[in-house]
């Protein structure tokens, strides 16, 4: 009976403008000190976050701007703060030049990558190929996808479940040594594997 | 090491026999839970089933926590996230082009507390990262936030 009167006085608090949340939005720097950006839009006003713990907080009466204390940010987000997953770590695999040999190094990057998934809970991993300049876009992310593919098989030779593994292929967009277009850099031409 | 491993396919089982797998993978996971405390939920389709650690997310999955309960999310493009306690927190949309690192993720607190360090949709793309509270819209341009919301 009652639901009946419900539907009608929700949408008008909706359309009255009442349903409005009381928010608190802090920006964190990261890990490595560096501050990103948060834009905060209500309709009590807006305000850009970009600096250390610079803290907006909207409610009724309007938004205020300011910085959050870190006793105010450990109560308030302690526990959403104490379940983040682990950060996803990357490691990265060449091969002997020209062959699908890795090199010496990488074998014992490859360890490195087991050793990392069982130290997490539900571990996956993206394999991800990387070229050179060499060529245009849509060869290299071929190339890089069938490199990421031939890791993945080594990897589940290797015991890793093929569900746990996803490949992909970034071409020539993220090279690791900024080089001329055209140029052959070995160190371009390799795997990352991304542990999460 | 064995008697998990039970757990695990007596878990499975029930939730076949619910019509639902949470622990198996499919093409369209875009996440998975990596921490989840007491009472955590996922809602798909407009059921409610308990989540574990290892249970795969997919757009538009709405995840909730109880008074006890905390949950830790790792995303495809390496997005993080968190929920504490008394939490509801939808993901509206998800998509990931894991070649251009193109895409979009907008996700709705409805309620409780959110602790995100964005991914690599944020870092390719600044405007593909949104979210919304019941009065709000945060435009997510990198890289480590708190979010709160109460009535």
């Amino acid at each position: 009976m009652h639901g009946r009167y419900l539907g009608p006085l929700a949408a008008l608090l909706v359309l009255g403008g009442c349903a409005t949340s009381q928010d608190f939005v802090v920006l964190l720097p990261d890990k490595d000190g560096k501050v990103g950006k948060v834009l905060v839009h209500n309709p009590k006003g807006d305000t850009v976050l970009d600096s250390a713990y610079a803290a907006a907080r909207t409610s009724g009466s309007g938004l205020q701007r300011n910085t959050a204390s870190q006793s105010e940010v450990k109560e308030a987000f302690g526990s959403a703060l104490t379940a983040m997953p682990p950060r996803p770590i990357s490691f990265t695999l060449y091969f002997e030049s020209g062959t699908d040999e890795f090199t010496e190094q990488s074998k014992q990057e490859i360890k490195r990558v087991i050793a990392e998934m069982a130290r997490r809970q539900a571990p996956e991993i993206t394999v991800i190929g990387h070229t050179d300049q060499v060529g245009p876009d849509p060869t290299n992310d071929a190339l890089s996808l069938q490199r990421a593919e031939r890791v993945k098989s080594i990897l589940v030779g290797m015991g890793i479940l093929p569900e746990r593994i996803l490949t992909a292929g970034r071409g020539r967009r993220e090279p690791l040594v900024r080089t001329a277009n055209g140029v052959s850099e070995p160190r371009n031409r390799r795997v990352e594997i991304s542990v999460r | 090491m064995q008697a998990n491993r039970w757990i695990d396919v007596r878990r499975f089982i029930l939730a076949c026999a619910l019509g639902f797998a949470p622990i198996a993978a499919f093409a369209t996971d875009i996440a998975q839970f990596k921490v989840a405390k007491g009472a955590v939920y996922l809602e798909r389709g407009g059921k409610r089933f308990p989540a574990y650690v290892g249970t795969h997310l997919q757009a538009t999955d709405t995840v909730v926590t109880g008074a006890d309960g905390s949950a830790g999310i790792t995303f495809i493009d390496n997005s993080l996230l968190s929920v504490g306690p008394n939490s509801v927190l939808q993901i509206e949309r998800y998509a990931f082009n894991s070649t251009t690192h193109e895409g979009v993720f907008d996700t709705t607190l409805s309620r409780g507390t959110l602790s995100m360090v964005s991914g690599k949709i944020a870092k390719q793309s600044p405007d593909a990262v949104k979210v919304r509270t019941p009065s709000s819209i945060l435009g997510v341009r990198g890289t480590e936030f708190l979010v709160r919301t109460s009535e």
